[in-house]
């Protein structure tokens, strides 16, 4: 202490160095390109809302609210009359069937993967990742296979199923079927089981996901206070990824209402409202647009661009509400 | 709390198991007792349900058979293990079984489906088909002499253009977008930006399809071409491609970011340099899952590229085929040549996608990756040094 004061001529005080957090001008460029492509999703969205309302008015003003409440698809000639309600009343029950083959399904593999299934076999089969992969290339199947296969192989076998279920159980009312039935191909009933296997890696993969972010240490607390791995499935895998699997199941329920391609293969097509899922004919409004696309003249087009925008807002509200509580569920846990 | 905490001389002693009979309760085991106990319910099912269908009732019809097996093995198996463990074991025993004949309805369909494609398709494989189209057939045929078989040119040659366009409009804004989101975006927007890409991931393919329809040839009065159908892919793809990209970019380490950053270099540098470099193995599979998206769909080309018969070069004027488009067009066709080449189309398709799915898996993969990539040394542990290393390769002096 002492010296320090003795004849030295004492240091200016440090000053700190002004650090600048300024973006540069790189990064600022950088920042306003990323957004706007964060944005661009948005105006795409925005877009194919607006293109569709404009364009579908038309249909709107022929037919005002009736086009949800004409099952028929006339636009050419002197008696125009067209609408939707036979289609969307093929789109609901077949997302329904699809729903309720593929949730059971998809649940169990998922807690398969998640909690059953071992890391290895044998030591070298990785079960757990293999089953993973199969699940997401069951995602990445074409559409149009599921088709050609549910047409071509599934639906010679699923009429014996069909066939069943009207024999046996036609005192429930959808499984009943016109007396002196005797084909049960084209039918909503195995277009929804097709729509289905497709919905599964969907719902798998998300309910996957979710049931693997309970917590360890909730898992191993049950465990040591002696319950079986059901017990933990049901206390403490089943509450902490609930919402996450109603939203799965609501993505998967948007996929099913969206689908075109492998409905279109597999009904037979018809406006008419028909509640007895296991007989032809069917309809869908994905599988209208798919199907009549290029018949019926300006209104037509008109017409089936109306179809879209239903679908359209049909599904985004489905897949908006089921993303909203998936997200949530994810960064909860996250 | 007093009473909590126990003196210390009382835990020194290990507990002993009460007698040695207790057994120990080990939530995953399984012996070759409880795969034998799996394998007699199985045998006792099959033949119940054997006697049951042929002998008794006269049922018929595989799917039933295989139905009532599951159902019957499942009832048998939790009677068993109740006799010989108790209510507990055998509840729990149950649930384990019925999960995993519930993934097992999961695994067949895709088995059924490769198997139906290969076995049907497998035959019809040739050389020709990659050089030949359906219109040049179809000529020759008309002209009396003997038909030539159809083939697939036309609508490989549409697939490829088609997607690749796709992939070029669409993977840079859903690397952008996924850069925003885990980068950039902070706050309410970013929220709303991550919703709005789940859902659209959601978007069904027909409706893109229609939206390009009405703005590409209604509003601009174009024609039917490929690269319309291109933009409806790329509006499919990026959602997919936007995911996976984000979910990659997560897993960068932050330390990663900062030190980058205390090295003095721009947040522009450090994604471009750090850490799109970083994630580059899991991006690259996110493209390629959505690649074998892309591929696969046809609701949009419906209303995009409408279909050819014959070669079309040109993505950019004049309708196209695509793989799938041939599919959907000759599956319900009356002529069993028709549908035979639809068969051939869905098995080419399938081995496309299916490739490209394998490879998605291989880049993705660390170990596999690095290999192809010629990257021999295993990078440090020390995510600075990682920093250091990265921006000196690429020759910016911090």
């Amino acid at each position: 202490v002492t010296l320090s004061t003795a004849g030295v001529v004492p240091a200016p005080a440090p000053v700190p160095r002004p650090i600048e957090s300024r973006r540069t001008q790189a990064d600022s460029v950088f920042r306003w390109v990323a957004t706007g492509a964060g944005g661009l999703t948005f105006l795409i969205l925005f877009l194919i809302g607006l293109f569709l309302f404009i364009y579908s008015l038309p249909a709107f003003e022929k037919m005002g609210l009736g086009f949800f409440t004409t099952p028929g698809f006339v636009t050419t000639g002197k008696h125009i009359k067209f609408g939707v309600e036979a289609a969307m009343l093929g789109t609901v029950l077949i997302a329904l069937i699809a729903l309720i083959v593929a949730v059971p399904i998809s649940l169990s593999t998922a807690l398969f993967i998640s909690e059953y299934a071992p890391r290895s076999l044998l030591g070298v089969i990785p079960v757990r990742s293999f089953l993973t992969s199969v699940v997401d290339l069951m995602a990445a199947v074409p559409s149009v296979i599921f088709g050609l296969w549910g047409f071509l192989l599934l639906e010679p076998h699923a009429t014996g199923v069909s066939r069943w279920l009207a024999d046996h159980l036609s005192f429930i009312p959808i499984f009943r079927v016109p007396s002196g039935t005797t084909v049960y191909t084209g039918s909503a009933f195995i277009a929804g089981l097709v729509v289905g296997i497709m919905v599964m890696p969907i719902v798998t993969s998300i309910s996957r996901e979710v049931f693997s972010l309970a917590p360890v240490h909730e898992r191993e607390g049950a465990m040591a206070l002696g319950a079986s791995r059901a017990r933990v499935i049901r206390d403490v895998v089943f509450p902490f990824g609930k919402g996450g699997v109603i939203g799965a199941i609501m993505l998967g329920l948007g996929r099913a209402l969206g689908e075109a391609i492998a409905v279109a293969i597999i009904i037979g097509f018809a406006f008419q409202l028909n509640t007895q899922v296991l007989v032809s004919p069917s309809s869908s409004v994905a599988a209208l647009i798919a199907l009549h696309f290029g018949y019926g003249g300006k209104l037509g087009i008109h017409a089936l661009l109306a179809a879209g925008l239903v679908l359209f807002l049909f599904t985004l509200g489905v897949n908006t509400v089921a993303s909203i509580i998936v997200n949530r569920t994810r960064v909860r846990r996250a | 709390m007093a009473v909590l905490t126990a003196p210390s001389d009382e835990v020194e002693a290990p507990l002993e198991p009460a007698s040695s009979r207790v057994r120990r309760i080990r939530p995953r085991d399984f012996k070759g007792a409880d795969a034998a106990l799996v394998g007699t319910s199985l045998l006792s099912s099959l033949c119940v349900v054997w006697i049951l269908f042929t002998q008794l009732t006269l049922l018929s019809g595989v799917f039933g058979f295989i139905v009532c097996w599951l159902v019957a093995f499942l009832a048998i198996y939790w009677g068993v293990n109740r006799q010989f463990y108790g209510r507990f074991v055998a509840a729990d025993r149950f649930i384990g079984a019925l999960v995993t004949v519930g993934a097992l309805c999961l695994v067949t369909p895709l088995a059924l489906l490769i198997g139906f494609l290969v076995e049907r398709g497998w035959r019809l494989l040739s050389f020709h088909l990659f050089v030949a189209t359906q219109a040049k057939a179809l000529e020759v045929c008309t002209k009396g002499s003997a038909c030539p078989k159809p083939g697939l040119e036309h609508a490989i040659v549409g697939t490829l253009e088609q997607v690749a366009i796709a992939v070029l409009i669409g993977v840079p804004a859903a690397i952008l977008t996924a850069v925003y989101l885990n980068e950039v975006g902070r706050g309410r927007f970013s929220h709303a930006v991550r919703i709005v890409v789940t859902s659209m991931s959601g978007l069904p393919a027909i409706v893109a399809g229609v939206f390009i329809y009405t703005v590409w040839i209604v509003q601009f009065k174009e024609h039917f071409s490929g690269f319309a159908g291109s933009m409806a892919l790329a509006i499919l793809l990026l959602p997919a491609v936007t995911r996976g990209t984000e979910e990659v970019l997560k897993i960068v380490p932050d330390e990663l970011r900062e030190a980058s950053l205390a090295l003095g270099a721009t947040q522009a540098r450090t994604v471009r340099s750090v850490v799109l470099p970083t994630a580059r193995s899991g991006i690259i599979t996110a493209v390629l899952l959505g690649i074998a998206i892309a591929m696969g769909e046809t609701a949009p080309l419906l209303l995009t590229v409408f279909g050819n018969k014959d070669l079309n070069l040109n993505p950019f004027s004049g309708q196209q085929s695509s793989l799938t488009l041939l599919i959907f067009q000759e599956v319900k066709s009356s002529q069993q040549q028709d549908v035979n080449l639809a068969y051939t189309a869905a098995l080419v398709l399938f081995m496309g996608v299916f490739a490209v799915f394998i490879s998605a898996r291989v880049l993705g993969s660390d170990w596999i990756g690095r290999k192809i990539r010629g990257e021999k040394k295993q990078r440090s542990n020390d995510p600075v040094d990682d920093v250091a290393i990265a921006m000196l390769e690429k020759g910016v002096s911090p």
